[in-house]
């Protein structure tokens, strides 16, 4: 067991990729020291502790090196503590199913949204809007497959994929509302919507979701220093 | 019951070697499905429905996707020799090395090629070399994993093979003895891996292939 203290996370309560850290830690009771970085104005500590990326979260633990990109953290997290909530299933075949949607989620789910963020024009958002949706779609035959009809990808509880993809439903949200469309679209994803209901009121998550105010504030300086495509 | 493991591959490509170097590293048999990329197989679009891509391990039925994610289940199955570190710390730092390989070194070198030597493409590159140049540097070893090739030098088998002949194939040079004296030693060392030797694909073909693809043939 970690002892108080002993793990500190940098981070901006606003980035999902930190917000996934603070699931896991929450979920497997871990205490932690939370630093809150500026992104906008990048400190000492942040560019010396991942000189690599320049970005967050990182994760400290006692006094070893720090350890870096949210998905090794939570691997990290899992093996270091696996007694308490495991994250990933211990079968092989299944952790790589989960790896194999982490992927998904990372590398062509949740880029999409920044994408839309970025694009100019009212046909190209539509085309990007289409392309979330299908990805929804896709993700939502995931959800079929992993809860096999519980509650979450997890089963009963929360696992690999409930903090991977649950971490982005504030995001989700707040960016179809901004574009006038509904990413978990009750119709063509009903499961995901109401699985993203249950990650919004969960115990050990909802301290950790992003509230509005926070969400615009990153939104506006997201604007300010990676502006959308002039087009 | 003995196991069945199936490989849909294509034998040139980087990330099905990946996946060979972890098979032949553990010794494990298994069947090779050469797949036309023109003409996928129903069996790959079966099994890979997403991303209909190669490499697909096949074990006993049931279909694993994405060249990182089938090396690090090998790793799991199958015991005997280890391709990441037992202790969780050692094995979060091989991860963040072959993503950062995998995320930002391959991308932006392809991004060189595609671009046909773009200056800022280059400059962007060598950045994420010369990071991977100081690492080697700061640990002296002989591979990312010590004395034996791990996750970390598996994941970067394009850097040790492929890149050269690509440069040779559209003469632009990204990694010379001088600019990268680390990762040059290391390349060396690892192509001459028997585990790796054994099944790379030859270099002629290779070297055709990029001739055509980049426009030199």
């Amino acid at each position: 067991m970690a002892k108080r203290g002993e793990i500190k996370l940098l981070g901006t309560a606003a980035s999902p990729y930190v917000n996934r850290v603070q699931f896991v830690l929450n979920l497997k009771s871990i205490e932690y020291e939370f630093i809150e970085e500026n992104l906008a104005c990048k400190s000492e500590l942040l560019l010396t502790s991942n000189p690599v990326y320049k970005k967050i979260p990182v994760l400290f633990h006692a006094n070893k090196p720090p350890i870096c990109e949210s998905l090794v953290i939570i691997e990290y997290l899992d093996e270091f503590q696996p007694d308490v909530h495991r994250i990933l299933p211990s079968v092989p075949v299944d952790r790589a199913d989960n790896r194999f949607w982490a992927n998904y989620v990372d590398n062509k789910y949740f880029p999409l949204y920044e994408e839309l963020r970025q694009t100019p024009g009212k046909e190209d958002k539509e085309a990007i809007k289409k392309q979330i949706i299908e990805g929804s779609v896709l993700l939502e035959e995931a959800f079929e497959k992993f809860s096999n009809g519980k509650a979450y990808f997890g089963g009963d509880d929360l696992g690999y994929l409930d903090v991977v993809l649950g971490c982005f439903i504030a995001w989700i949200e707040f960016s179809s509302k901004r574009n006038e469309f509904n990413a978990f679209d009750e119709v063509k994803t009903p499961k995901l919507a109401k699985w993203a209901e249950r990650i919004r009121s969960h115990e050990s998550l909802k301290g950790a979701i992003p509230g509005n105010e926070t969400l615009m504030n990153f939104y506006l300086m997201l604007q300010i220093h990676k502006p959308p495509r002039a087009t | 019951m003995a196991d069945e493991v199936k490989l849909y591959a294509v034998g040139g490509s980087p990330f099905v070697c990946r996946v060979k170097i972890a098979l032949n590293l553990k010794g494990i048999e298994y069947q090779n499905f050469e797949e036309d990329l023109s003409n996928k197989s129903a069996d790959l679009l079966k099994y890979n429905p997403v991303y209909k891509k190669v490499p697909v391990l096949v074990h006993n039925g049931k279909p694993i996707s994405e060249s990182l994610v089938v090396v690090e289940y090998i790793d799991d199955v199958w015991k005997g020799v280890p391709i990441l570190p037992q202790d969780p710390y050692e094995k979060a730092v091989a991860r963040f090395w072959a993503k950062f390989i995998d995320d930002k070194c391959i991308p932006a070198i392809f991004k060189v090629f595609g671009s046909n030597g773009d200056k800022q493409a280059i400059s962007e590159a060598c950045e994420q070399l010369q990071i991977l140049e100081n690492e080697l540097a700061s640990k002296g070893n002989k591979f990312f994993g010590g004395d034996n090739i791990n996750l970390v030098d598996i994941t970067a088998d394009f850097l040790a093979y492929w890149l050269e002949i690509i440069e040779e194939a559209t003469e632009i040079k990204l990694v010379t003895k001088d600019k990268f004296p680390k990762i040059t030693e290391w390349a060396d060392n690892f192509v001459n891996c028997q585990v790796v030797k054994e099944i790379l694909p030859p270099r002629e073909h290779l070297l055709a292939f990029f001739r055509k693809r980049f426009g030199k043939a």
